[in-house]
């Protein structure tokens, strides 16, 4: 697997909630290689440790890549400091995206997002030909994407932990519902674990091909130091495997919520 | 014009002084994207030990001020594994390779050395000071007498050069290394990770799962600078020194107390280039100082 390590120019930047920015990055070698689930691994100025940041568009006409971020502690917040025009260090793409291309063709992709876990589901759903894309978010002041995804997407579910926009509750509701019209082929998602958790609980139970990208914290993000690991059952054993290099997208049968 | 950057330690020429330390390097594999392995002086390979090792829950990873922890617990696939399938890759485009060996027991020690006898590495490098493996590791490191077992008994198993890592989480470094020297070590590496821990303040949970990790990078450079010093001065064979190595004056530093070559890990999390940069930069030192061998600044602290 190909990846770069280099300085890239941040061509755009945006607020799309409190904390919440989206940063698009001149690097054409990046986005050629870049594919959708895979992420940037981010050196925030002044900090030992890089920060891991799924990709969330990819466009290759333009040579650019784009990703969201929250901030999460100081080193998100010494990169949200820098502007358009700065230059910022990535390392990417990194780890394994979601296999868009084994879904099957003549049935229905859902793409599941919950909070900071919504912004690859992106590019995912970009990949995809009959996507519905079903989102959970705290309340209305955190909700991001939601027009992007409509144009991506043929249907779009929006729900809220307190309601205040769309269907109050969790996305296992809608998703359930969409599971039960018998035409998805495939589920992919991103976000919290107990989410990704409850999600591979549903698809396993109607039979349904799912992929969960998983988070960790991070040291080198290229597989070397093997500080990222998550607890996934492969070949009837438990093992460790690094969430950087072996993931962070896997089959959701097999990870140990 | 370009210098000749090229060390020797304990018999053994490293084309450069600047070795990717073990557990941070993986076994070289990772780093291909980027540069030829070769760039680097050497390269000293993630632990390994007599069996594969799952190593610990995570998370693995805490961040600190000027550096991090982590508790990975000697993660590997055992020597056998080593051998077969990284080494010959290793081995290719002429890169120096350390194997660092770890165990629970003298006898994992001992057979894992008398295999790794039987390959083309260039060095052991003894790990008895890994801080998150409650059985072996630091467990011998610790004291005089389980640091000179475990180099007698390796000493014994292989006509490598052996060289023994030692752990900072000790009273007294300079009396472990004496140990050592006496059992047969042909050279000493330090420091490992010092011990630490962080509390995630809102859940109340120490943020690793082992609860305790090794605390690097450069927040601990003077720590090891002192160590190399002392270390350095109370023995009489080769001293390889790293902790918190990020610049080629940090390298530099580290040389002058008394290193023949060092090692980085935490500064590639950050700059994954950041070998090569150290290895530019002293090339360029050497030039403007007219030093013909890394050897003259070797130990010329001049203390007060």
């Amino acid at each position: 697997m190909s990846y770069k390590c280099s300085e890239y120019k941040i061509v755009g930047k945006k607020t799309l909630a409190e904390n919440i920015y989206s940063f698009t990055v001149r690097c054409p070698e990046v986005a050629e290689l870049a594919r959708c689930g895979q992420f940037v691994h981010i050196l925030a100025p002044g900090f030992t440790l890089r920060r891991p940041i799924s990709i969330c568009g990819i466009d290759r006409e333009e040579g650019t890549i784009r990703f969201v971020f929250v901030i999460k502690g100081h080193g998100t917040e010494a990169i949200a400091r820098l502007n358009e025009g700065d230059m910022i260090d990535m390392i990417a793409p990194l780890g394994n995206g979601f296999s868009v291309q084994s879904a099957p063709a003549d049935k229905r992709v859902i793409v599941v997002g919950g909070g900071i876990g919504v912004p690859p589901m992106l590019e995912t759903a970009k990949n995809c030909s009959k996507v519905t894309a079903v989102l959970g978010f705290r309340s209305y002041g955190n909700i991001i994407l939601a027009d992007e995804f409509r144009t991506v997407c043929d249907s779009v579910q929006i729900c809220t932990d307190d309601g205040s926009v769309g269907e109050k509750g969790i996305v296992t509701a809608p998703l359930t519902r969409e599971l039960d019209k018998g035409d998805v082929g495939a589920v992919f998602a991103c976000g919290p674990l107990r989410m990704l958790g409850a999600v591979a609980e549903l698809t396993h139970r109607y039979g349904v091909f799912c992929e969960v990208s998983l988070e960790e914290r991070m040291g080198c993000g290229v597989g070397a130091c093997v500080g990222c690991v998550a607890r996934i059952r492969r070949g009837g054993e438990e093992k460790l495997l690094r969430v950087c290099k072996d993931g962070p997208v896997f089959n959701a049968e097999e990870v140990l919520f | 014009m370009s210098r000749d950057l090229s060390v020797k330690v304990a018999g053994v020429t490293f084309p450069n002084p600047v070795i990717a330390a073990s557990g941070t390097y993986g076994f070289g594999e990772d780093y291909t994207p980027l540069y030829p392995l070769n760039r680097l002086g050497g390269i000293s390979c993630k632990g390994t030990t007599i069996c594969e090792k799952a190593g610990n829950l995570p998370p693995r990873i805490a961040e600190t001020t000027a550096g991090m922890l982590n508790s990975v617990g000697l993660q590997n696939p055992g020597v056998d594994v080593f051998i077969g399938k990284y080494l010959p890759e290793l081995k290719k485009n002429g890169n120096v390779i350390i194997a660092n060996l770890a165990g629970a027991t003298i006898d994992d020690y001992r057979e894992a050395a008398e295999k790794l006898d039987a390959t083309d590495v260039d060095m052991i490098e003894l790990n008895i000071s890994c801080p998150n493996v409650k059985q072996g590791g630091a467990t011998w490191g610790t004291t005089c007498d389980g640091a000179a077992s475990v180099t007698k008994a390796v000493r014994a198993a292989t006509k490598k050069p052996v060289m023994v890592k030692l752990t900072p989480n000790v009273t007294s470094v300079t009396e472990i290394a004496k140990a050592v020297e006496a059992e047969g070590a042909d050279c000493i590496s330090l420091i490992n990770t010092l011990l630490g821990m962080r509390i995630d303040i809102n859940t109340r949970r120490p943020v690793l799962h082992n609860n305790v990790g090794g605390f690097s990078g450069p927040a601990i450079f003077p720590v090891a600078v002192r160590m190399v010093w002392q270390v350095a001065n109370a023995v009489n064979i080769d001293v390889v020194g790293m902790g918190g190595i990020t610049t080629w004056e940090d390298a530099v530093e580290m040389m002058m107390a008394g290193a023949k070559a060092v090692q980085m890990g935490t500064a590639i999390f950050t700059d994954p280039y950041s070998p090569l940069k150290v290895i530019d930069g002293l090339e360029k030192y050497m030039e403007r100082n007219n030093i013909g061998s890394l050897s003259e600044i070797v130990g010329t602290v001049q203390p007060w």
